[in-house]
């Protein structure tokens, strides 16, 4: 059982926005803050229902292991899997920012 | 030219008949978007030139005899999240305002195989969350009926665009009653067909286990039409389903004039829900007496966990959306927000892409989802789902189809809900179709005095049952 108070009191914006990948400007988080609390306030109640020996539904379809033929077909050319991407090096690869702290390069 | 009826099905006629050509049929959308589409907003962008491209072409099949179908030719307005080859797909953050398409959607594929001509990119709330509309960062859609008022959402640009004659019809996608909401508001037919029927490949993901795509038109007949085109197993999404579809287009044609031995079940919780406007009570009432002077026998049925649809929605569609939106990190698509490192990379280009609807979503998903949290909220709202599609079953047992409101209230004005939760609960019709799986149709019932807004009413059936489902609203629409 969830504990609603102790639920939203435990609830920190800044943390989960880490945890997200977002950057929350200062001016917004404490209305986010509330926004979240209310919200998690109301989905708390599914607390009150028994749900002992209920099996979860992950999909609406039950399927699994779908497999296609295994036929080799025409992907995409690499110019038009790269058209989108904000930047690209030689024509042929993403470009990404530095992924570890230290000097730059190149 | 007039074109007063602008069906599917009477345009199909009139370019069999040689009276209108497709080239006609195309410059005469693009006229009506160039004259009133300023003052509705629904259309982000329409491509001209591929639009009289294709149309060109679709008379030049017929002229040698070789129409792909009787539709070719027909123009269909696309939401911003379905794939069209060349074309925008941007969902509607900033984010991916620069996102161009390399390749079709299975739904726009199955389209143009049939020569339907895919038309312009249709506003809609940011990643499709949103009841409004309100959540688009590129333009306000407003409500054709009103424009002081909201088209609904999250596709607020199709329905806007249907209602206001813009298009024949339009592709809308559904996740918690994105396409039944705003047809409602905007007095068209929205069709949110069984979980598996139509390929989403080529559907931005929302929240994968809910997401459907389906058809937006002025009746029933244009709905069963674009669901004969669209349905069908798809290699390329392993969640379609393998089940036997077309001939629902037959199907609503030969519909019959009454509903003699149809047992249209009557949700208890649906009826008594806190919120219902008088006006939309009446409207819904109104069409119990209907399907009754029919023939229907109606019965009462109990769907007991919808009081917690909201919740087990708003946790599962949310822990989805987290996972799928991970991938909008301005590596890959779109924009980037340059800085020193990888990781602030990702901080600052989703804090500054996403709107703030989004991010809630993210956050909520993300928080439902962390360590501490999973057992409680995200499991516990899978097993709920489970109660709630065997609501569903128990009440299939009892009728053939049940008949609902579609929305608590009509088409409210901008602004008017502000607060997020109090939006979330307005869904409180459509969520629980979504959960269940099952296939469900909006279509226009009747019009509120006081506003002169329209109403809703929906039908729902089992899943892969929209013959059924068709069949029904077809002879309720008939007798409106």
């Amino acid at each position: 059982m969830i504990a609603v108070e102790k639920t939203t009191q435990s609830l920190d914006v800044r943390y989960v926005a880490d945890l997200a990948r977002l950057e929350i400007a200062p001016e917004a988080l404490e209305r986010l803050q509330r926004d979240m609390e209310s919200i998690v306030g109301y989905i708390a109640e599914l607390s009150e229902l028994d749900v002992t020996g209920v099996e979860p539904t992950a999909h609406a379809v039950p399927l699994a292991n779908v497999w296609r033929e295994d036929v080799a077909g025409t992907p995409l050319g690499r110019e038009a899997m790269l058209a989108n991407a904000p930047a690209v090096l030689h024509g042929e690869f993403i470009k990404v920012p530095q992924v570890l702290p230290g000097e730059g390069m190149n | 030219m007039s074109m007063t009826d602008f069906t599917i099905h009477h345009l199909a006629g009139q370019l069999d008949r040689g009276e209108l050509s497709a080239v006609e049929l195309a410059e005469e959308c693009l006229r009506r978007v160039a004259d009133r589409d300023g003052e509705i907003g629904a259309f982000l962008a329409v491509d001209a030139d591929h639009v009289r491209t294709a149309a060109a072409e679709s008379d030049a099949r017929r002229a040698a005899g070789k129409a792909r179908s009787p539709y070719d030719g027909i123009p269909i307005g696309i939401k911003d999240c379905i794939a069209t080859a060349g074309e925008r797909c941007s969902c509607a953050p900033r984010l991916l305002e620069t996102v161009v398409s390399p390749y079709d959607s299975t739904a726009v594929a199955r389209l143009r195989a049939a020569g339907f001509i895919p038309f312009g990119r249709l506003n809609m709330d940011e990643f499709a969350m949103g009841s409004s509309c309100e959540n688009s960062a590129f333009r306000k859609t407003a409500n054709p009926h009103d424009l002081s008022r909201v088209p609904g959402g999250s596709s607020g640009g199709s329905a806007a665009a249907v209602a206001a004659g813009l298009v024949p019809a339009a592709l809308g996608s559904d996740t918690g009653g994105s396409i039944r909401q705003p047809a409602a508001f905007c007095g068209i037919t929205g069709l949110k067909p069984t979980y598996g029927r139509v390929s989403r490949y080529g559907l931005v993901a929302f929240a994968s286990s809910l997401d459907q795509i389906g058809p937006m038109t002025q009746d029933t007949q244009d709905a069963a039409i674009l669901l004969d085109v669209l349905a069908g197993r798809d290699p390329l999404d392993s969640t379609s389903l393998p089940a036997a579809s077309g001939g629902f287009a037959d199907a609503v044609s030969r519909a019959g004039k009454d509903l003699k031995g149809v047992r249209i079940g009557l949700p208890r919780e649906y009826f008594g829900a806190e919120g219902l406007s008088p006006a939309v009570a009446k409207v819904v009432h109104d069409a119990v007496e209907r399907v009754r002077a029919l023939g229907a026998e109606t019965v009462e049925v109990s769907l007991p966990h919808t009081r917690y649809a909201v919740a087990v929605y708003y946790i599962i569609a949310t822990a989805e959306a987290s996972a799928n939106l991970a991938r909008f990190d301005g590596i890959r698509y779109g924009a980037r927000v340059e800085a020193p490192d990888l990781v602030e990379t990702y901080f600052k280009t989703r804090g500054a892409g996403f709107g703030d609807e989004v991010k809630r979503r993210i956050l909520l998903g993300t928080y439902v989802l962390s360590s501490g949290y999973y057992d409680a909220y995200y499991l516990r709202a899978q097993k709920v789902r489970t109660l709630i599609r065997r609501d569903f079953e128990e009440a299939a047992k009892l009728c053939d189809v049940m008949l609902t409101p579609v929305t608590p209230t009509v088409a409210f004005k901008f602004q008017e809900k502000s607060d997020p939760l109090q939006m979330y609960l307005s869904d409180i019709f459509t969520i629980a179709l979504n959960l269940s799986g099952n296939c469900g149709i909006s279509i226009p019932a009747g019009t509120d005095p006081e506003t002169g807004m329209p109403i809703g009413v929906q039908f729902l059936a089992p899943a892969l049952e929209e013959a059924r489902l068709l069949r029904t609203a077809r002879i309720f629409e008939a007798n409106r």
